[in-house]
């Protein structure tokens, strides 16, 4: 009996420490480093869940990436709902600070994005809650910018910005540094 | 004798790695400290006051009207400001300055907060910049630590009138 209780101690002692060790450490790592989410709604299609609900894609975001809140335009990034804060939403940059965006279908027909925001747009028009809904969000509320399609497996890539060519900003305030296929 | 000191260094990295971790769950989840600057909380929290700002209430969403809040400034996220909350969403802000005669009224929309600072006239805050969302609040203070004579809870707001009541 006393044998048995001084096992048990034992591994509630390991189970203690190894919690310990393990759950600041994951936090830390999902914090910081990458976060794995999955993909709800048809708003990014064809880019993600190109399938509809049958097969969610799963997305990394790197979140060491957007540690200085650098975004560029074209990338996917995800953003804490400014309706809702328990919500991310996940949309592509379609303007950074000081660009002219013609909207569809926000207020006002042409938008200078303020400064410390951004412009983001589904890439299903008219089926996505974007900023044409509630308009420009800010740069605080940007979560991480999603760099890998891991699940499925057939559908492993690593994800290239890219803005749709006929949404490209009418002036573009800060210049790409690395636009290349200037068409 | 190398493999000695490997050892010791890989102890050392990794008793580093676990509790950095441990100080970001604690700074993230429970509260920092934070030192004020600016004028535009007096006299409630003055010039380089430092205050405990705790980390909770946001996360479970228990903001309330009065607190004074930490947020990220909606046009620098590498700023932080630190007023206090005026109304939730849904509630009836009074815009217009106090001697006009016609008062303007707005609403807070969904999700968002609107934050004013205790000095009314030497503060940048939503009457000028409008309702910010409540995903940009980081903590709510609740302490003030230094200086010693002032060290407790927060006082009331000196202009608890624009506060609005639902009641």
């Amino acid at each position: 009996m006393a044998w048995q209780a001084g096992v048990g101690r034992k591994y509630f002692k390991a189970f203690v420490s190894g919690f310990f060790v393990a759950v600041p450490v994951t936090v830390t790592i999902l914090d910081r480093l990458a976060y794995v989410a999955r993909v709800e709604g048809a708003s990014m299609q064809p880019s993600l869940n190109p399938k509809g609900g049958s097969s969610p894609d799963v997305v990394l975001l790197n979140r060491w990436n957007v540690r200085n809140y650098q975004v560029q335009r074209g990338d996917i990034v995800s953003v804490l709902s400014p309706k809702n804060p328990q919500q991310k939403i996940i949309k592509r940059v379609i303007g950074l600070e000081g660009d002219f965006i013609k909207t569809l279908g926000y207020k006002n027909s042409y938008v200078r994005v303020p400064d410390g925001h951004l412009w983001i747009e589904g890439d299903h028009h008219g089926h996505s809650f974007d900023s044409n809904t509630f308009g420009p969000v800010s740069l605080g509320l940007v979560h991480g910018r999603a760099s890998h399609i891991i699940w499925p497996p057939s559908r492993w890539q690593k994800i290239h910005p890219s803005v749709p060519p006929e949404r490209r900003p009418l002036l573009q305030w800060i210049q790409d540094t690395t636009e290349d296929d200037d068409d | 004798m190398l493999r000695r000191a490997l050892g010791k260094t890989l102890g050392f990295i990794g008793y580093t790695i676990q509790y950095g971790c441990i100080a970001h769950c604690a700074f993230e989840y429970i509260g920092e400290f934070v030192a004020c600057s600016g004028p535009s909380m007096e006299p409630t929290i003055i010039n380089n006051d430092v205050v405990f700002s705790e980390r909770i209430s946001r996360h479970l969403c228990r903001i309330e009207k009065g607190d004074i809040v930490i947020a990220k400034s909606p046009f620098d996220p590498k700023m932080n400001i630190c007023k206090r909350v005026i109304g939730l969403e849904g509630d009836k802000i009074c815009t217009s300055r106090p001697l006009d005669t016609f008062k303007t009224h707005t609403f807070v929309p969904r999700g968002h907060v609107w934050l004013e600072g205790d000095n009314l006239q030497n503060s940048t805050d939503s009457r000028s910049y409008g309702p910010i969302p409540y995903a940009l609040i980081r903590g709510r203070v609740c302490l003030k630590l230094w200086p010693p004579h002032s060290f407790g809870p927060l006082n009331e707001s000196p202009n608890g009138e624009r506060i609005t009541r639902n009641d």
